[in-house]
């Protein structure tokens, strides 16, 4: 057995040291994105120091594996990511970084008609080991094109696998999980996250894609979080035990696939359900619990099933416009103090 | 340029399999035993030819809709592409592909992508698979003068030249996107002028005859080999059907220029040159017709008699592995 160190990191720091750790460990790993190194092609000038991206997740990795396998990108995202899918089908586990997941309207096409089906019409011949991460989500002031979320129509689709890590942990286990599998998986990392601190191992370790976890548990209702929702399902879990209230949290983690299981048990322990995500609620990954649950536990249901989550609008600039835009923990102590009250 | 006698007859019989292949294969959509569509390459034959003439099994091509020629220029296995297209179990994709997804991994065909301009970069992907395990594999990139406007296909082109990735983007310019003319869609005059925007070296030539496909493919995968990046090849070609078997191409062309470039067919056009310069391949090529025909009509039993896969099939491959993937 390994002898692990576990330290208080950020989430930021848990990334490039998955990163790291798996480029040292297969060759055929390399990443590729926007501005990833920064500042690529200017060594002659002596320019060395890496940018690192805009939040400096992968900063340094150039320094240690250099420009073949930190491969900063133009601007072109369909064009590197159908250069990555052509990459995994003939033999390597590209990672992509997409810098926010809003662009992945300009790579759709690729996602949608190759990474996730070429396998299938192929007849199985091939496989698609790619990995994408990126960021996403509101709060950050980066209004309608830098703060959306698409993981609900990314778990739509036959032939992606999507996970939201919820903190440091989750995020390096679900990472080096992604990059290891032979599917094409996408990580999303919610923005207010980033400097999130947490325990985290030194050695490398995965965690299983497709399953949730519980880190509350309680008896009198089911609060399902996705991402940064756990910490809020976490913090109003804080506020309603106060209340004498014992809510169990199912942390999701992996949105396709999806672990109903564990959602479907805690249900029929506790027979209420909020569900708290930041998509929007429109055939969102909320309403899809929503429906499955209905379908499958409807008699341990005690009271209607409840959603918080963003308005059915692109998210606004304005500080108490967005505020009020994004779930919160007093708004999870709201609906669910309503859940009770129709006892 | 003198060539082998063995690369003229290759050439040779690769044209005369994809023509044959491809009428059997309309006779057969006609009695309803294929489903969806069929976009036929016949009239095009000379460009995968003299394209893959140049192709080990180790190098990499990507192709479209209208992919048959390719396939078969890369070695796809004729019974295997037919079975695919009759949607049985013995097809090259297991059936669940059919003429628009047609790959064969184990020969370097990385597949007929049905979105125009979408395989471009599976090429580009490839070249740099190539490129980071430091050998000599080349790819291609096929594309038609419809995708010559995706946005994909630039941003692709744009990528291997800063990467000096090896890779030829070959254009076949049949001068039709499904109904759209190339000269009202376009506004380069010649395709090939656009790799000037991308530092590459480009060429427009004549897609009608294999041996002036051959030679310009040559230099350019020569280039691609040698680590002297990407080129753009444009061939000037011609299809004889309509975008799909079905479709009526006189509602946007004329008949004069349909009889016009059936005068040029490649196949005459070869048969002509072989006459004039390689006298003992002219002299085999009946022999090498009544090959070519007994392999299609091989192909076409081997469909026929072919069964179709289990309904598990349906639930097969969607992922290497997937925990809880529902079944109805």
């Amino acid at each position: 057995m390994t002898v692990t160190n576990t330290r208080q990191i950020q989430y930021k720091d848990a990334l490039i040291e998955s990163l790291t750790q798996e480029m040292q460990r297969d060759p055929t790993v390399f990443v590729m994105g926007e501005d990833i190194a920064g500042g690529a092609g200017r060594a002659h000038l002596g320019i060395t120091e890496a940018w690192g991206g805009p939040f400096g997740l992968t900063k340094g990795l150039i320094q240690q594996f250099g420009p073949s396998r930190v491969r900063d990108t133009p601007i072109s995202e369909g064009g590197f990511l159908g250069t990555a899918i052509g990459a995994a089908l003939t033999g390597f586990r590209p990672v992509i970084d997409l810098m926010y997941m809003d662009f992945v309207g300009v790579c759709f096409d690729q996602l949608i008609s190759n990474a996730a089906k070429i396998r299938y019409m192929m007849g199985g011949q091939a496989k698609v080991p790619l990995t994408i991460f990126t960021r996403f989500g509101a709060g950050t002031g980066n209004a309608a094109q830098h703060s959306s979320i698409y993981y609900g129509i990314l778990s739509h689709i036959p032939g992606l696998k999507v996970v939201v890590p919820s903190d440091p942990y989750t995020l390096k286990g679900l990472l080096l999980s992604a990059i290891r599998d032979d599917d094409p998986v996408i990580v999303c990392n919610d923005k207010k996250l980033i400097k999130m601190s947490g325990a985290v191992p030194d050695h490398p370790y995965t965690l299983p894609i497709g399953e949730s976890r519980i880190p509350l548990e309680g008896q009198d209702l089911t609060l399902v979080g996705i991402g940064y929702t756990t910490q809020l399902c976490l913090e109003a879990a804080q506020t309603l035990q106060s209340l004498g209230v014992k809510p169990e949290v199912v942390d999701l983690l992996s949105l396709s696939p999806l672990d109903k299981e564990t959602v479907l048990q805690s249900v029929r322990k506790t027979n209420r359900l909020v569900i708290v995500d930041e998509d929007t609620p429109r055939c969102g990954i909320a309403t899809d619990i929503a429906a499955i649950v209905v379908d499958e536990a409807f008699d341990f249901l005690d009271a209607p099933i409840k959603r918080v989550t963003a308005p059915h609008t692109p998210v606004p600039y304005s500080k108490p416009l967005e505020d009020h835009y994004l779930p919160s923990s007093e708004k999870i102590v709201r609906i669910t103090k309503e859940l009770l009250n129709r006892l | 340029m003198e060539l082998s006698n063995q690369t003229i007859l290759w050439l040779y019989k690769t044209m005369l399999t994809t023509r044959c292949f491809e009428e059997r294969l309309i006779e057969e959509a006609s009695k309803g035993k294929t489903r969806g569509s069929i976009h036929p390459s016949v009239g095009q034959e000379a460009v995968p030819a003299g394209v893959c003439a140049h192709l080990a099994m180790s190098d990499y091509i990507s192709s479209t809709h209208r992919g048959h020629g390719h396939a078969i220029a890369k070695g796809v296995d004729v019974n295997e592409m037919m079975a695919e297209i009759f949607g049985k179990s013995t097809g090259i994709c297991k059936g669940k592909g059919g003429s628009v997804h047609i790959a064969d991994f184990s020969k370097g065909m990385l597949g007929t992508i049905g979105i125009v301009g979408a395989g471009v970069p599976l090429a580009v992907g490839a070249a740099l698979s190539s490129t980071l395990r430091q050998n000599d594999s080349v790819s291609i990139a096929f594309f038609g003068d419809g995708a010559a406007n995706q946005g994909i296909l630039h941003e692709s082109m744009n990528l291997a030249s800063i990467w000096k990735l090896p890779v030829v983007f070959v254009c076949e310019n049949n001068q039709y996107a499904d109904a759209t003319p190339v000269e009202y869609a376009t506004s380069a005059t010649n395709i090939s002028d656009r790799a000037a925007g991308y530092n590459m070296p480009g060429w427009t030539i004549d897609g009608m005859n294999v041996l002036a496909v051959y030679d310009a493919a040559g230099v350019a995968i020569g280039r691609a080999r040698a680590g002297q990046g990407p080129s753009l090849l444009e061939c000037k070609t011609y299809r004889y059907y309509g975008h799909f078997f079905g479709d009526n191409p006189l509602t946007y062309r004329l008949k004069e220029e349909q009889e016009k470039y059936r005068e040029q067919d490649p196949i005459l056009q070869f048969e002509n040159d072989m006459q004039l310069s390689y006298p003992k391949c002219f002299a085999s090529r009946k022999r090498i017709r009544e090959e070519v025909t007994t392999s299609i009509e091989k192909a076409i039993e081997f469909a026929y008699s072919s069964p179709y896969g289990p309904i598990t099939d349906l639930y097969d491959d969607v992922y290497v592995n997937y925990a809880g993937l529902e079944t109805l």
